[in-house]
């Protein structure tokens, strides 16, 4: 029996020739991730166990993200713990403020991931990576800390759904509603334990942005991983970024798949996730009644080049709705760079929107745009739980950048057709 | 290993982001933690898990962020066993590192009802709602995860490893 994209690269890394869904295996890690939140904890727990030195300071990432730059004593404090821990380890991938990205838009932009690595993170939005062909999933502090201290994590091979793409996506479609649309088919829980792998002719059609976006919200249907095939597009990505060698995996014919769903991207709306879960999905058009007090654009899932170019498009020559709040968040300092040189933080700023430093920030209401009882937002981000942005009363309607733009200017729920 | 308690209900998707709300995530302190477990949808959690000791939940507990510092809340809460009928699987690995019990038994999390009495024995995975009388058989853990969870959590159990 064959072996899908995911169990080859788990076999690679625990040395074995194969390997079938539900065996254990214990695999070989090739970078461990952790922010300012989760890796303090997992630092405690490394010096609990005994540790001493990390495995490999050249295969460990700290990034201070989601309170940075600090937005309190305690956060204060707590990004302190890590930069001690990476100045006393030697970390090679740690970046302070004015260096750093948000973990998952820095990584790929500076080809720390690669296809057919096997990494961990500290962060349940770790399986963005699986766009560039890896094996990435989010864990726990302490595994965390038995990764940085022994190099190695073991795993429960999972079996997979395959999520075929087919045809071509529409004007203003992007990867957002690809991914958003099938969580909706498959439900909050329709991937758990499982990996999603993607094929089919329409992934030649998304963008390596768009994979991105698609992978990094995978753990919002429960799956362990998301995962893409590497092909020229993905090449042509990595030729920029990874100088390393590394092995690209396709699945074997004859993989076993536990379910198979097709998506038709000739027939994908744009579309919006309700309150207060990421499965309840809607076409935006049929949602234009909904009365917003903030969009936020950007965020792990949405704040690359690909993102910011079309919000700017829609933007450009219009206003942000009075009394509206938009926020744009860059994911990275190239981002923001780029943004510069491209005239795009002109646009925004002539739009009335607010154009920010890079961080994790109100995605899940740390600061820069927490909202208050009874507002609702528009975010581009990847979670509508209960008190995501911030008070319990909140509530926030995921959806895309071209969806949040067209959002922020009519001041409710809007597509860009309305505005364009 | 065993539990008995009084039950605390809860329904599908209990997400990580309102078993520890994000902004109180600037600390690592456990206690601080726990006193802020679960506030976003129940406002008396803090007084009910005084006495009450079992959570019984639906569908994919613990879904979202992959925060340690939920596991960590509810057993720094006092909780001594989790139920439910499924659990988010980052949820479901960093329970285990912690030490914090949990079983998977979507029989039981259906059958028990808010405030019944349940004991539960972790080694044969047999559950019985003392209230109602009836008996669950969930899959037991094998010994060396119970073994981790009888330490406390992985790193108290890689520790004992380390200096045996």
């Amino acid at each position: 029996m064959g072996m899908t994209m995911t169990q080859k690269i788990l076999a690679r890394a625990a040395g074995v020739e194969s390997c079938r869904a539900g065996e254990l295996l214990m695999c070989k890690l090739d970078l461990v991730l952790g922010n300012d939140i989760t890796a303090p904890v997992a630092i405690n727990e490394f010096k609990k166990m005994g540790a001493t030195r990390v495995f490999d300071p050249a295969k460990i990432a700290l990034i201070p993200d989601h309170f940075v730059p600090n937005k309190d004593i305690k956060s204060a404090t707590m990004a302190k713990q890590m930069r001690d821990f990476a100045r006393d380890q030697q970390i090679v991938h740690y970046y302070e403020v004015g260096r750093v990205g948000i973990e998952h838009a820095l990584l790929p932009e500076q080809g720390i991931v690669a296809p057919g690595e096997v990494i961990i993170g500290a962060d349940s939005h770790t399986c963005t990576y699986g766009a560039v062909g890896a094996f990435s999933t989010g864990v726990g502090s302490t595994d965390m800390a038995v990764g940085m201290a022994t190099g190695e994590c073991w795993f429960k091979v999972p079996e997979a759904v395959k999520v075929v793409l087919k045809g071509k996506m529409k004007p203003w479609v992007s990867g957002k509603d690809v991914i958003l649309h099938l969580i909706g088919e498959i439900g909050v829980d329709g991937a758990l334990y499982q990996s999603l792998e993607f094929t089919g002719e329409g992934v030649r059609e998304i963008d390596m942005d768009g994979r991105l976006t698609i992978a990094n919200m995978a753990i919002e249907a429960g799956a362990k991983n998301g995962i893409f095939p590497v092909d020229e597009v993905c090449r042509a990505y990595l030729a920029e970024r990874v100088s390393r060698p590394y092995t690209a995996f396709e699945p074997d014919e004859d993989a076993e798949y536990a379910r198979v769903v097709e998506i038709d991207l000739d027939r994908l709306d744009m579309t919006v996730s309700l309150p207060h879960l990421p499965e309840n999905t809607r076409r935006a058009r049929d949602c234009t009644d909904l009365a917003i007090d903030q969009v936020v654009i950007g965020s792990c899932t949405n704040g690359r080049m690909a993102d910011m170019r079309v919000a700017a498009q829609i933007l450009k020559g219009h206003k942000v709705a009075p009394y509206l709040r938009c926020i744009v968040i860059p994911g990275t300092q190239q981002v923001v760079r780029t943004c510069v040189e491209e005239g795009l933080v002109d646009i925004f700023i002539d739009a009335g929107a607010i154009f920010t430093m890079p961080t994790c920030g109100p995605c899940l209401g740390g600061h820069c745009g927490v909202l208050a009882d009874g507002e609702r937002a528009v975010s581009t981000t990847n979670r509508n739980f209960v008190g995501r942005m911030g008070h319990t009363g909140s509530e926030v309607i995921l959806a895309s950048p071209a969806v949040a733009a067209a959002s922020a200017i009519m001041g409710r729920v809007a597509t860009p057709e309305e505005v364009i | 290993m065993k539990a008995q308690s009084t039950v605390i209900k809860y329904g599908d998707h209990v997400d990580t982001d309102v078993i520890i709300p994000a902004r109180y995530l600037n600390t690592t302190d456990h206690a601080e933690l726990a006193s802020h477990c679960m506030e976003d949808i129940d406002a008396d959690f803090k007084a009910k898990s005084r006495t009450r000791r079992i959570i019984v939940a639906g569908r994919n507990f613990g879904c979202g962020s992959s925060r340690e510092h939920a596991p960590i809340a509810i057993k720094a809460s006092g909780i001594e066993l989790v139920i439910a009928d499924s659990f988010a699987r980052i949820f479901y690995r960093n329970a285990i590192d912690i030490g914090l019990p949990i079983v998977e038994c979507p029989a039981a999390a259906a059958a028990i009802r808010d405030g019944d009495e349940v004991e539960a024995d972790l080694d044969s995975g047999t559950i019985t709602d003392v209230t109602t009388g009836e008996t669950f058989t969930a899959a037991p853990f094998p010994p060396f995860i119970q073994e981790i969870i009888g330490c406390g959590g992985i790193a108290n159990f890689v520790r004992k490893k380390v200096q045996a």
